[in-house]
């Protein structure tokens, strides 16, 4: 279910807007993290964009409503039933949280804008790890059951969804260690306190230029598009996917989402897209997506 | 000495008009963000981020840094003239900054804060520039056993201190506690004490909490005693700005103590917050006499002051070198980075030097600004204490409430706040102590979190935070501190004999 969400929002993207609805006050960006979150970063990077290029007549006001992994903000606007001027930011957790946690608002509430951006996973070990690939990682990993200490951001979210996928896929036990962001668990990797982390490639790319961390595989259907050497000659591309190095998992990314209320009408719906369609045509877009390749810069701490 | 070079470097590119210029308008955005509860740094840094976006990553940079500097300023003045902490690491200062004020020395009161603060930040930026290097090695032992240790030495040396009944102490402690567990449990991912209102998923925020407890407790207690009509009759000169300029040197031993512990915490991270506690617990448990603590006594102001400024400032080193935020507003900026083009971490002193080194030399600079700026105001803020309290209350009233609403957009919390409110009236009528509910909030539930992830790291056994030297050392200190009154007694007791026994020996 949750693929078919994924791709109705790609495909929405794509369709040709009929102007009907212009908003005639100000517009609230909810963003479902707090300041300086990925998902921040996301809407005010939106925000400037429009502001810059004037896409937009009325103005727009951003409010910070992150508590609960995002909950705060998605059932807040799931309160203004019917309300076009709420747009509200997110990832994948409008439509995964109320399927793990008991939060007051169902995925209905809300009604799907636009997908803008996918965030990419990768497999990665310390930098001094004598592990190479992730076939040795498995490996070691079902020789001694729950001995790997996967780190990830926040607990039944992006990260641990996926570090139980490889688990189901591999047959290998791991015990999944839970912080705050991406940023801790790329720290707690670095210094060698945990043995693994899933981040997108923002949330260790820092710590990789350093040689403390090292990428195993990526979860694309694809490598990564040929771009500079980080660390030690190697680059992005490569990165072997998951699936070509042996372990079966074709692709898993995280969207960056953009909603409104249920019960808005079409042509409200109609108007965003189109201008989230320009913002994501624009050079400043174009930049944050990273030069070389997309959807890499779009950092994700919350 | 290759920082040293650097470092000039960096200052040969920031001493210019224009890089000058944003900082002094850095400076005043931040005290005005500072002043205003619930505004904040967080949020007066996220609002101004949209606007660097077209200005070089130098000056931009530079625009946010200086804001945060005048920010940390901002919050001490709300917390000494109104008890109302602007920031949640100058909740400290009201303890002994409020009294102080209102006995008729708010100048001296804000000069002293002012100034300590000051001197925590310089020497904050000191260290980032003598140890940036080894800093970042020092920042990677920690990890979550660590960071339980630390929260529990932070606990165990502002405990014990506490003049109230032990039971009381344990009563508002839990109370802070079962606050901090409200929302979305990060472990679990499961919902907490939410009792099904939507508005209570985000948690109780610290900010209102405070708000509620000091600000609408304090008024209420004032509105009590009877309205008075008139203000605090105190002459406002400058020269009683000097004069506290010169009692400083006295506080040399605070001041020293207390950089040392805010640096520790602004680079483990542990944030200004739980620095600043834990400054002003160990200044009043080595301070000789310990009556004044509480009543307006200047260690009381000093020490927090000292620590809050160079924890803020050390917290931009892990920022930097590791590509962690050691606060929430150092978080923002961190994304601020990103957008300008530049990868917070390790490669980033490698690969822009002259960005690194220009922020660290504006740092040096920023303080001294922001230092001399808010000196320069002292007798303006003080003098808003002249005002009858019969204007200014209900201006206080309505800053709280804007403020309150402001942290989250939230109707619900302006309910909370008063609800804190009177609860903040009864525990002063009923002489329980606020502050260690008040640092049960702060830390309880990232404690919390790093004794979860401890357990989950180590199969539930407790042996874990005597694994390496490093958390032993800090798991150590806690309980020597936790149990330092126990011995500070018996051996107390023992010399009270002894000198007993020699009086009687030469009679």
């Amino acid at each position: 279910m949750l693929k078919q969400i994924a791709l109705t929002l790609l495909a929405m993207t794509a369709v040709a807007p009929a102007m009907a609805f212009e908003p005639t006050k100000p517009v609230e960006f909810v963003v479902t993290s707090g300041p300086g979150g990925g998902t921040d970063n996301f809407a005010r990077t939106v925000q400037s964009i429009i502001a810059k290029h004037k896409l937009m007549e009325a103005p727009v006001v951003v409010t910070n409503k992150g508590g609960g992994s995002g909950a705060e903000g998605f059932v807040y606007a799931a309160g203004y039933k019917g309300d076009p001027y709420k747009l509200t930011f997110g990832t994948n957790n409008e439509y995964l949280l109320p399927s793990v946690a008991a939060v007051p608002y169902k995925p209905e509430d809300l009604t799907p804008v636009a997908a803008l951006a996918l965030d990419e996973f990768l497999v990665w070990v310390n930098g001094k790890s004598e592990v190479n690939d992730i076939k040795t990682f498995v490996t070691a990993a079902k020789a001694e059951p729950k001995a790997i200490q996967f780190g990830g951001s926040q607990s039944k979210d992006t990260d641990q969804i996926l570090v139980s996928t490889i688990a189901e896929t591999t047959g290998a036990e791991f015990r999944y260690i839970p912080f705050k962001s991406g940023g801790e668990a790329a720290v707690q990797l670095a210094g060698g306190h945990i043995d693994a982390n899933v981040n997108n490639p923002n949330e260790n790319r820092g710590q990789w230029q350093a040689g403390m961390v090292k990428p195993l595989c990526v979860f694309r259907p694809d490598r990564f598009p040929k771009s500079e050497p980080v660390h030690d000659g190697k680059g992005w591309s490569d990165i072997p996917t998951c699936a070509e190095a042996g372990l079966a998992i074709d692709s898993y990314r995280m969207p960056r989402t953009v909603w409104l209320p249920a019960g808005v009408g079409e042509d409200a719906v109609t108007f965003y897209r189109d201008v989230l369609k320009k913002v994501s045509e624009t050079p400043e877009w174009g930049r944050l997506c990273g030069q070389d390749f997309a959807n890499v810069a779009v950092p994700r701490w919350r | 000495m290759g920082n040293f070079s650097y470092l000039m470097d960096g200052f040969s590119t920031i001493i210019t008009g224009h890089h000058i210029l944003i900082m002094i308008i850095g400076v005043m955005l931040g005290i005005l963000v500072g002043v205003l509860p619930g505004l904040g740094a967080p949020n007066g840094v996220s609002l101004l981020l949209p606007l660097t976006f077209t200005m070089d990553p130098i000056s931009a940079i530079i625009l946010l840094s200086c804001m945060y500097w005048g920010a940390l300023f901002g919050g001490s003045t709300t917390s000494i003239l109104f008890n109302i902490p602007g920031e949640p690491s100058s909740v400290a200062t009201t303890f002994d900054g409020y009294p102080m004020a209102k006995n008729g020395q708010a100048t001296r009161a804000l000069t002293l804060a002012f100034m300590s603060a000051g001197i925590g930040a310089l020497a904050g930026v000191i260290m980032i520039t003598l140890l940036s290097t080894w800093v970042a090695g020092f920042a990677l032992q920690f990890s979550s056993p660590e960071f339980f240790a630390v929260y529990f030495l932070a606990f165990a040396s502002f405990i014990g201190m506490s003049g109230n009944a032990p039971a009381k102490t344990l009563v508002t402690m839990m109370l802070g506690f079962a606050f901090a567990t409200v929302g979305m449990d990060t472990i679990s991912g499961g919902l907490r004490l939410t009792f099904g209102i939507p508005d209570l998923i985000k948690g109780v925020s610290f900010l209102v909490a405070v708000m509620g407890l000091f600000g609408i407790g304090e008024l209420l207690l004032t509105t009590e005693e009877g309205l008075r009509f008139d203000g605090i009759k105190a002459r406002v000169r400058i020269v009683d700005v000097l004069k506290a300029l010169k009692e400083m040197p006295r506080y040399s031993w605070s001041i020293l103590r207390s950089t040392v512990i805010g640096i520790w915490m602004g680079i483990t991270p542990a944030g200004p917050t739980a620095a600043s506690f834990m400054s002003y617990g160990l200044a009043r448990r080595f301070a000789k006499d310990k009556s004044g603590f509480g009543k307006g006594d200047p260690r009381g102001i000093v020490s927090p002051e000292t620590a809050d400024h160079s924890a803020g400032t050390a917290a931009l080193l892990p920022m930097l070198a590791l590509g962690v935020p050691g606060s929430a507003t150092a978080a923002v900026m961190m994304g601020g980075l990103m957008i300008w083009g530049l990868t917070p971490g390790p490669m980033l002193f490698i690969d822009r030097p002259d960005f690194v080194w220009g922020l660290i030399a504006s740092m040096y600079l920023g303080n001294v600004v922001a230092v001399v700026l808010v000196l320069a105001t002292v007798p303006i803020y003080a003098s808003i204490l002249r005002v009858p309290f019969s204007i200014v209350g209900p201006v206080i009233v309505a800053i709280i409430f804007s403020g309150a609403y402001q942290i989250a957009n939230s109707t619900f919390d302006m309910w909370l706040v008063l609800g804190f409110g009177v609860l903040g009236y009864l525990f002063k009528k009923l002489d329980y102590p606020i502050a260690p509910l008040v640092l049960a909030m702060v830390l309880g539930d990232k404690a919390e979190d790093a004794f979860r992830q401890s357990m989950l790291m180590s199969n539930g056994s407790l042996s874990i935070f005597w694994s390496n030297p490093l958390v032993t050392g800090i798991m150590a200190l806690g309980l020597l501190m936790l149990l330092w009154p126990v011995f500070a007694n018996a051996v107390g007791v023992r010399n009270l004999r002894r000198r007993a026994a020699g009086h009687s020996a030469k009679v």
